[in-house]
């Protein structure tokens, strides 16, 4: 009964979604006011059937009702309760319908939260949100239904994957939508400014704080997801450039371009043909990912199972949206006025560059990516592009955005001035070298792609003090926006030196050990104590115990595992982890040896926990702009920088 | 039930582990740069399928005969292909690949400087900037500006 | 061409090679070895563990090489195919019994039927690896030199015999 409800539910949204998508962006071409006023609560009605829907699906898995064919593919009466949750979105069918669950979400907080934007833009923002939603209910109850019935009822379902089995697989998915959904937001607001005809600041100013959003939500996603590659697969990666982290790399690049972009346009008027089209290329990113993911012409650990029905389907879709969309910019785009005037030196042009390259970074991104399949769709074979290409492609590019980060702050708005930009930059070059020259001493070798990673790394953390400085000094105090900036600047910085130190000095070895065996590297002495059987709720394991101890210091005991879980079968790598701000310890269990040993691999991994701690640095960003004004009623002016008000001061009226 | 699950865990592999840290080091690192044929995107080094198993003894092999790097790589790509390796090779199909970046980023720049100075050159904008024109209201009260529609009050 | 225009006519590209890519299969690996000579190998023969068996054997013949397994469960759905292949006489067909056992092979022979002039013993998949075999089945067309001219990954079905492998082989043996 309920599985019928919850189809039911997704067959009464769509209508709620045709009517959302047709009479508001009527209402609002016509001028038609009862049709306008259908967006609000088609909005909310939509909500309140996906949500019905996505809870009897999740009620579905909660009950394990296995004549339920998706419950019966991914669960199990043995897993867990909060997997059995989480195994509501760990199929095609089930993420789609999370999907579409975050997009109603994203609709109804857009249909509450906008009482000062006028009632036709809301109209069309929501029209537009309710055309993609119509395309994603279509795709699931035409092509992939996830109520469908199994007839008669599996005696159990055929278990979650392992490696699913984690509390990873609870809070990515639905973390790591939200921001490929909420760039939607940003991608409605633009089409509805393009439809309206009038393309000025004001539509920045009201996107600013749902790109925002939609940004830090990705960002956590990725890297919730990075996070959990590291602790559950057992190699000791962080980042494997798989088709499917790309795609949601790609919106991440044009995300941050994006909000760059705004930040410009709506305090400059600058600027804001090109803020559209990269709101238009930011979620037509995020839709190119759910087709690449989705329809089986890329290979990945992490795509679904496919169908090539599902795969024309998701292109048509694609064409639809995203060609319509450019089409409509290049249509429009050149009735915007210009933006004002600024100078070859000034932090609008730093801006632009910043723009230019994360362009130009997310282009070689999509260039590794799909590469493999233009070269065999025009019958030049098979090659493979993995993480040696990006690495060596990625790097070169991002070093001058960094470097542009750490300028950009301390370099004024219109018309900037050299002589103070030398000066200002001086203390954050000798900051950067400084720690170039000395940290790799500190470990004991010195490689030039470590001090070329650490002198970015401490130039945009300097930079960004610099910038703090520089703001204290002129009296103005520091408001909430500004020192999220500054945050989120710095957490790149404390990325940068992460992923520095990780790949220039992590240590690690394979070795065969029987118990009483050592081995010293990395600072330490490790020990191979035994290994003894330990079980779990749905799997049998073999459990290790090393022990590692730096000279003079306290013991810590590491446990891998190698898991065989009872329904699936795959023998697992479970691995021991001992967490540090300075370094992690990593071990995992190979295989068992002849006399009574096995093969081990150990990892010393200096500063990593510093990439996902950027990270973090990167998404409070959004904490501290929600405590900004731009979500309270009276709007308080906003900070007149010091130096905006040199630049009033010195140019001539 | 178990004990059969368990027995299944210790599962004897054949391969003679080399005591050398350094050439295991050399083999491991191979093998990541190799790429699993029957897997969903994964290393040689990181895969558990048979083939996999088969490949990583293959390398381990070659490397105790005492070839090279190249050479190791070269055995499996004459039998393989270069779907086999993770670093593309540098040939005329993976020119556009290699280069393309390159190509992107100089024409990025290009575009760049030319927007900059057009820029420069454009007529000086009569509308004051949005946070121009905020600090100005703040020190001289609203300035009515036709055209620029506000979106908080009215 | 306004530049407006671009990011519309990169995308139209785009969206031409990803319709062309959901034909494709991206896991399916070309050999490199086609066009060249199949490799050597010398190899105990299935039914007669005490002869061996060389490709140079083949000389001068236009022959098919099935790589197979009795564990392989899309085996079963060529096998028919290769039985009436071998029956009709149209080119001699060879076997090489892949990562199998002894008895588990000459069982699943004598149920399915035996389209093998003989089977070669390929126990450890070295061999496999030498033709680039990377699953089971795969299908090797060799000619009067010993060069690889076709292989087949996965199972032979009719329209591939019709289509490609016949046409070759009488071409070959011209």
């Amino acid at each position: 009964m309920i599985p019928e409800i919850g189809h039911f539910a997704l067959i009464v949204a769509l209508a709620i979604a045709l009517v959302q998508a047709a009479l508001p962006l009527t209402g609002a071409a016509r001028r038609i006011p009862g049709f306008i006023a259908v967006a609000r609560p088609a909005a909310q009605g939509l909500f309140v059937f996906v949500a019905i829907a996505f809870g009897c699906l999740a009620w579905s898995f909660y009950s394990n009702d296995f004549s339920v064919l998706n419950v019966a593919t991914n669960s199990n009466s043995r897993l867990p309760t909060a997997y059995r949750i989480a195994a509501t979105w760990g199929s095609h069918e089930g993420s789609l319908l999370l999907w579409v669950l975050m997009l109603s979400l994203w609709m109804l907080a857009v249909s509450v939260f906008s009482r000062s934007l006028p009632e036709d833009m809301v109209a069309r923002i929501l029209g537009i949100m309710g055309l993609i939603a119509v395309g994603f209910l279509s795709f699931m109850l035409f092509t992939s239904n996830p109520f469908e019935r199994l007839i008669p009822a599996a005696p159990d379902g055929r278990d979650l994957n392992p490696l699913l089995q984690d509390p990873g697989m609870v809070f990515h998915p639905p973390m790591l939508y939200m921001g490929y959904v909420g760039f939607s937001v940003a991608f409605s607001f633009a089409i509805a400014a393009l439809l309206d005809g009038r393309l000025d600041a004001t539509w920045a100013r009201w996107s600013r704080p749902w790109t925002t959003a939609a940004w830090i939500f990705l960002t956590l996603g990725i890297a919730l997801g990075s996070f959990w590659a590291y602790y559950e697969l057992g190699w000791g990666g962080w980042w494997f450039w798989d088709p499917v982290e790309n795609a949601s790399f790609m919106p991440w690049l044009i995300g941050t371009a994006l909000i760059h972009s705004l930040a410009v346009t709506e305090k400059r008027g600058a600027f804001k043909a090109w803020t559209v089209l990269l709101a238009i290329i930011a979620f037509s990113l995020s839709l190119l990912g759910t087709f690449l993911v989705r329809s089986g012409v890329l290979t990945s650990v992490h795509a679904f199972a496919t169908d090539p029905k599902r795969g024309i389907f998701i292109l048509c879709f694609l064409a639809v949206v995203i060609g319509g969309s450019l089409a409509l910019y290049a249509w429009r785009a050149n009735r915007v006025a210009p933006g004002a005037r600024f100078d070859l030196l000034s932090r609008e042009s730093m801006l632009l560059a910043n723009s230019a390259l994360l362009l130009v970074a997310c282009g070689a991104v999509m260039l590794g990516t799909l590469y493999p399949l233009f070269l065999d769709a025009l019958g030049l074979g098979k090659i493979s592009v993995g993480p040696p290409y990006f690495d060596s492609v990625f790097m070169p590019l991002m070093a001058p955005a960094i470097l542009l980060a750490g300028i950009g702050p301390l370099i004024a708005w219109r018309k900037g001035d050299a002589a103070q930009l030398v000066r200002r930059l001086r203390w954050v070059a000798i900051a950067a070298l400084l720690g170039a020259l000395f940290v790799p001493l500190a470990f004991g070798r010195w490689a030039v792609l470590a001090s070329v990673g650490l002198l970015l790394g401490f130039w945009i953390i300097a930079g960004a003090l610099a910038a703090l400085a520089v703001r204290l000094r002129s009296g103005t105090r520091p408001g909430p926006a500004f020192l999220g900036m500054l945050l989120a600047h710095a957490g790149i910085g404390v990325f940068v030196i992460g992923v520095t130190l990780v790949k220039s000095y992590e240590t690690e070895r394979d070795l065969r050990m029987a118990p009483g065996d050592t081995a010293q590297f990395g600072g330490y002495e490790f020990r191979f104590e035994g290994v003894r059987e330990a079980n779990g709720p749905n799997y049998t394991a073999a459990r290790a115990t090393i022990t590692a101890q730096r000279s003079g210091g306290s013991v810590v005991r590491l446990e891998p595992e190698k898991r065989v879980y009872l329904v699936q079968r795959n023998p697992m790598t479970e691995a021991a982890i001992d967490a540090g701000i300075s370094r992690d310890l990593y071990v995992s269990l190979g295989e068992a040896v002849e006399g009574n040993a096995w093969t081990v691999r150990i990892h010393v991994k200096p500063f990593i926990r510093w990439i996902w701690f950027g990270c973090l640095m990167m998404a409070f960003v959004g904490l501290l702009a929600a405590s900004d004004r731009r979500y309270r009623a009276v709007r308080r002016l906003e900070d007149a920088p010091a130096a905006d008000a040199t630049v009033i001061r010195r140019s001539p009226a | 039930m178990r004990a059969a699950l368990l027995m299944v865990l210790f599962l004897v592999s054949g391969f003679s582990f080399s005591e050398n840290p350094a050439t295991e080091n050399r083999i491991r690192s191979l093998e990541e740069k190799l790429r699993c044929l029957v897997c969903q995107n994964q290393t040689l080094a990181d895969s558990n399928a048979e083939l996999a198993g088969d490949l990583r003894r293959q390398v381990r092999e070659q490397v105790a005969a005492g070839r090279s790097d190249d050479e190791v790589v070269d055995y499996l790509v004459q039998r393989y292909g270069d779907f086999v390796l993770y670093d593309p090779p540098f040939k005329a199909r993976t020119l556009l690949l290699w280069i393309g970046p390159f190509v992107l980023l100089a024409a990025a720049a290009l575009v760049l400087v030319a927007t900059l100075r057009r820029r420069r050159r454009a007529p000086e904008d009569p509308m004051l900037a949005p946070d121009d024109k905020r600090l100005v209201e703040r020190v001289l009260g609203p300035v009515a500006a036709p055209g620029e529609r506000d979106g908080s009050a009215q | 061409m306004k530049r407006v225009l671009l990011p519309l006519g990169i995308f139209i590209l785009l969206v031409g090679f990803l319709a062309v890519g959901l034909k494709l299969d991206p896991r399916e690996v070309p050999s490199p070895l086609v066009g060249k000579p199949a490799p050597a190998f010398e190899l105990p023969v299935l039914h007669q563990p005490d002869k061996r068996f060389v490709p140079a054997d083949m000389r001068g013949k236009v022959w098919l090489l099935n790589v197979w397994a009795s564990w392989c469960a899309s085996c079963r759905d060529e096998h028919p195919l290769l039985v009436d292949l071998s029956k009709k006489g149209v080119l001699p067909i060879l076997g090489l019994n892949y990562k199998d056992r002894g008895e588990d092979a000459q069982r699943w022979l004598k149920q399915y039927g035996d389209p093998y002039q003989l089977s070669v013993v390929d126990a450890d998949g070295r061999i496999g690896i030498d033709y680039g075999v990377y699953g089971v089945p795969e299908t090797y067309l060799i000619d009067r030199e010993g060069v690889i001219r076709y292989k087949q990954i996965g199972p032979i079905t009719p329209a591939v015999l019709e289509r490609k492998i016949l046409p070759l082989v009488t071409s070959l043996n011209r």
